[in-house]
């Protein structure tokens, strides 16, 4: 478990967090909106491999071994000479790939990167929450009690 | 015994191929999509991914699709296919605290804080056939404003009166038991059990909890809480020397509350049980609930004289790859084996009759 981490790594972590969870045709989009994408050169993978996930008995327990998930990762030194690291459940090679040029590119180009790939990424899935938590809220059990007699 | 025996190869190359012909089925009807098994077929997906331990919805609708829709060849199929990988590590525990609901109720308060939401269930339908829905498009869902996104767990709500155990820890600096690493070592800690019922065969659970329930290992449960809905997996990158997250899954969770039980030192407190399960598993969720809660027995110093409190028993058969393994190689070839029983049984009968013939 990791402590306190700094404002910029917590940055980082938003970034790395969304593009982890976007649809891969909607981060694909983004990528390929942005244009100019710098070379870059592979460090390690991309490639797939499996993460244990845990649970904790009771909800807040003690840890145990849930299952296992399928996992992509790649890291790449981009152009300029900036490292970036992209994780991902799946087996979209593609995406852990495009995740770690954009998290290298975002460290010159952090605004940018931001404004026209992150937000928009997060705005969307945002969406998507409010959509199914709203579908959800409908089904909320609105219980009444039967007026019932003197005795 | 086993002796090695040529022969056959032709044969099963051939099956093989009438197999691939049979999955296929008719040409005239049009071949299935992964993405038409993932979105139409979803519950079989979840079980698949949630017994083959495994999640990754696409691979499960493709051993499904490989497996002609049997369910326990899918994963048996998935649980090969994950010995293919490399292992990245373990993630930070889920916090089913934080999920994303889709489906949350309780049995045991009727006005929760966060509400209860029935979401997509089977419950409350007539189980009546409905041939309409045969290539019709569904009704939009409706939808409603929804108020606080995060709900508290029922059991934190008791838990802060005192009057239910807590969570379940184990001793500090204990390491997490993973079954997939090491052999089975009887007694087993909790961990290590939650583990295996997490990945054990829905059917055999559901049994097990069953038997509970009409008086084999009575436990006296009510569903505190189900909760179904997305979690974050949070993945500790040692490059960057922070955790983040790798995207969602979707789990259930069953908080099954059961009776008091006290000592000279700690006042009567409910007892508890705990379902986490891949996927929309509702009722694997529960039955493994009701299992946890047995297999804790020898903790509350409760008899053992039922099959679900017996966690040799339990945890040994609960794995249906496992089993299928056992009993289906009885159809492999015992060509010898056989030989020698039938030799046995001839010596045993020539005794018989000669015993006979001297009388």
């Amino acid at each position: 478990m990791m402590s306190e981490i700094s404002a910029e790594q917590s940055a980082r972590k938003r970034a790395l967090d969304v593009l982890a969870a976007a649809p891969a045709k909607a981060l694909a989009e983004r990528w390929a909106a942005f244009g100019d994408q710098p070379a870059h050169q592979r460090i390690r993978g991309p490639e797939t491999g499996l993460v244990m996930v845990r649970g904790r008995a009771g909800g807040g327990g003690a840890p145990f071994n849930l299952g296992e998930a399928t996992v992509s990762r790649a890291s790449v030194r981009i152009v300029t000479g900036e490292i970036g690291h992209g994780y991902c459940l799946g087996r979209d090679l593609d995406k852990a790939e495009a995740i770690a040029v954009i998290d290298a590119l975002r460290q010159r180009e952090m605004a940018r990167v931001d404004a026209e790939i992150i937000e928009p990424l997060e705005a969307l899935m945002a969406a998507g929450d409010e959509k199914r938590a709203e579908e959800t809220a409908a089904t909320r059990v609105d219980f009444f009690t039967m007026v019932r007699g003197d005795n | 015994m086993y002796v090695a025996v040529k022969g056959g190869e032709a044969a099963i190359a051939n099956a093989h191929r009438l197999l691939a012909d049979r999955r296929r089925g008719d040409r005239a009807v049009p071949a299935l999509r992964l993405d038409q098994i993932v979105e139409q077929l979803g519950l079989a997906v979840d079980r698949a991914m949630g017994e083959g331990s495994l999640y990754d919805r696409e691979l499960a609708a493709l051993a499904l699709l490989q497996a002609r829709g049997d369910l326990i060849e899918a994963i048996f199929l998935v649980r090969a296919y994950r010995t293919t990988l490399p292992r990245f590590g373990y993630s930070e525990p889920i916090d089913t605290g934080a999920m994303k609901i889709e489906r949350r109720i309780s049995a045991t308060f009727k006005d929760l804080p966060g509400g209860q939401m029935l979401g997509p269930t089977f419950d409350y339908t007539h189980r009546l056939l409905d041939p309409s829905i045969v290539g019709e498009d569904a009704e939009v869902p409706a939808t409603r404003e929804a108020e606080e996104s995060r709900a508290p767990r029922v059991t934190d709500l008791l838990g802060r009166q005192g009057l239910i155990e807590p969570d379940g820890e184990l001793p500090e600096g204990h390491e997490v038991g993973d079954l997939t690493r090491e052999p089975l070592d009887f007694p087993l800690n909790r961990d290590l059990r939650l583990q295996a019922l997490a990945r054990g065969d829905e059917g055999f659970l559901l049994a097990l909890g069953y038997s509970t329930q009409r008086g084999y290992g009575r436990t006296h449960p009510f569903v505190g809480e189900i909760r179904i809905g997305e979690v974050e997996v949070e993945f500790d990158i040692p490059e960057l020397g922070f955790a983040v997250s790798l995207g969602r899954v979707r789990v259930t969770e069953c908080q099954m509350v059961n009776q008091f039980k006290g000592s000279a030192t700690i006042p009567p407190q409910f007892t508890r049980g705990y379902g986490l399960v891949f996927g929309q598993a509702e009722r694997k969720a529960m039955a493994m609930s009701l299992v946890d809660r047995a297999l804790r027995a020898k903790e509350f110093g409760e008899d053992i004289v039922a099959p679900a409190q017996d966690e040799e028993f339990v945890i040994s058969h609960s794995d249906n790859v496992q089993a299928t393994g056992f009993v289906e190689h009885l159809k492999l070839p015992h060509y010898v084996d056989f030989q020698a029983e039938l030799d046995l049984i001839r010596r045993m009968r020539a005794e018989f009759e000669g015993r006979e013939a001297a009388e």
